[in-house]
């Protein structure tokens, strides 16, 4: 069934091409254009109070085309990947998933309206590209230091106990095959930059 | 002896400490070993996705092809952490599903001379191989020290039963195998209805007005069930709702002390081991009190009780606090 609503794919319509950039940006299949509207998604979300739009808002705008306020929305930085919506959605449409897929697209092009989200992420990413395994201390320091000074006297005790009770350690582990596994992501961006095409891009 | 392949996780080591201290008291009486997959990498928690879904796959590739090549036969790949679990079950199941993601994920991991054959591990997280291979009734027969009269709410959280890809669990939404478990070890499970409801993940980080809500409902659910403390598989899940409850109670000018143990931790104690041996202590909201009450001594800390979280700073009585509470059933 899903095929036959698929064979629409590559129609030069600037909705279907939105469409088609955030499917192409899902990793698997996210059934997305099976989406009936029902709203389960939403009325199941724990953080769907904090959210602009709910989930099944954001999947209309995306048919719509409505490309820079899908991007701009908070709604999938919001998103806790909780998947009650997944489990519950009539049409097993990959919700978590196409959040992610919109956030890698804002992120790149830097259009993310929590910045401090995609920061998080990259600290994160840059940890892992750096020892293969994530660093706490070093992801806190830099991350709160730069978009939440005025928390860390509030995190101070917690922060002393963690380290206190030998739960943060200041030596990060990298693992020895960090040289192969950079090879093995760069390869990665690479395809994923192949499959999104810069021209659907605007600059 | 049933041996299975084991990817432990950042946390493990780290700020789930205790975590791993705890299942390492449990695998010997239990007749389970784990072989640790060398040299794994971080799965990437949700972090690699956000930015980069198909690396965020290939990350997570290279720990299921080491898996692979590390067979011997057991082809169980065991993760004790929600989040690891989550994401290495969910690329399997994608490049078993997904020729194209199999080819992309592969042409990546060539870069390394890896290879993954879609299906080649069987990913399970530590809770499904205690319930449904060990079997609760195996666990209640190594039980020396029954927990009678503690208080326990069954803290699942989200990425056991969900997304559940393959459809292994028979209910997503409220599942009894916790509360099974945590029975057979004589502790009295409350009917804890936020069971897989979610921590908020790194919202604590990226949005703390939404993490720390997510976490109050947690807590307060356990708090006005009068559960002594909460139970949970999952480090992240512990990581929030312990070391972020102080943050989150300066939030909401809120007074809870909900204690959160690994359910490896209460197996522990329930098996005879002591405290110590289990990492107990090392939580920052603690446990001393609650395990204090049913005769297991806990030593105290070296340093004092961290500023703000000491009774000399609880000088209110709940009533006339912005946050409602139903205290009727807490001093039973």
């Amino acid at each position: 069934m899903g095929a036959a609503i698929r064979s629409r794919e590559r129609s030069s319509s600037p909705a279907d091409r939105f469409e088609d950039e955030v499917r192409a940006m899902t990793a698997g299949d996210p059934r997305l254009e099976t989406c009936i509207q029902c709203g389960t998604c939403g009325g199941s979300c724990p953080s769907a109070a904090d959210m602009d739009h709910t989930p099944r808002q954001l999947f209309a705008m995306i048919r719509a085309g409505l490309r820079d306020d899908v991007l701009r929305s908070n709604t999938p930085w919001m998103c806790v990947s909780c998947y009650f919506c997944s489990v519950r959605c009539p049409q097993e449409i990959h919700i978590p998933d196409v959040m992610y897929a919109i956030k890698a697209i804002a992120a790149r092009e830097r259009v993310a309206p929590v910045p401090s989200a995609p920061d998080f992420s990259r600290t994160f990413v840059a940890n892992i590209r750096t020892f293969g395994r994530s660093f706490e201390v070093g992801l806190a320091a830099r991350y709160y230091l730069r978009h939440y000074p005025l928390r860390l006297p509030g995190l101070a005790p917690m922060g002393i106990g963690m380290v206190t009770k030998g739960r943060m350690g200041f030596i990060p582990h990298r693992i020895k095959g960090v040289t192969g596994l950079r090879a093995i992501l760069a390869k990665a961006a690479e395809l994923e930059a192949a499959a999104s095409p810069a021209d659907r891009v605007p600059a | 002896m049933t041996s299975y392949l084991f990817y432990p996780g950042c946390s493990l080591a780290g700020s789930a400490m205790a975590y791993g201290r705890s299942l390492e008291a449990i695998l010997g009486p239990l007749g389970i070993s784990l072989e640790e997959i060398d040299d794994w990498n971080c799965c990437g928690a949700s972090e690699y996705m956000t930015l980069s879904p198909l690396a965020g796959h290939a990350l997570i590739g290279r720990n299921l092809a080491l898996a692979e090549r590390q067979r011997n036969g057991s082809d169980t790949l065991v993760a004790p952490c929600s989040l690891c679990f989550a994401n290495l079950a969910k690329t399997d199941r994608y490049v078993r599903q997904s020729p194209v993601l199999c080819d992309q994920v592969n042409a990546a991991l060539a870069a390394d001379g890896l290879h993954y054959t879609p299906g080649a591990v069987a990913v399970r997280h530590l809770f499904e191989v205690l319930v449904d291979d060990v079997g609760v009734d195996e666990i209640a027969r190594h039980v020396t020290r029954p927990l009678h009269g503690l208080r326990v709410a069954p803290y699942l959280g989200c990425l056991v039963t969900r997304p559940d890809l393959d459809r292994r669990r028979r209910r997503h939404e409220h599942p009894k195998d916790f509360d099974r478990l945590l029975a057979a070890l004589g502790a009295e499970v409350v009917d804890y209805p936020l069971r897989t409801a979610c921590c908020g993940g790194h919202m604590t980080q990226i949005s703390p007005d939404t993490g720390f809500e997510l976490i109050r409902r947690l807590v307060d659910a356990a708090d006005r069930l009068g559960a002594d403390l909460m139970a949970t598989v999952c480090p992240m899940c512990q990581m929030n709702i312990d070391a972020y409850q102080g943050e989150m109670n300066g939030h909401f000018h809120a007074h809870y002390r909900m204690p959160i143990l690994f359910f490896t931790q209460l197996m522990g104690l329930a098996f005879g081991a002591g405290p110590d041996a289990l990492g107990i202590g090392s939580e920052i909201v603690s446990a001393r009190d609650a395990l204090g009450r049913i005769g297991i001594e806990v030593p105290p800390a070296e340093e004092p009780v961290p500023a703000g979280a000491g009774p000399a700073r609880r000088p209110k009585k709940p009533q006339g606090l912005p946050m409602p509470r139903v205290d009727d059933e807490a001093d039973r």
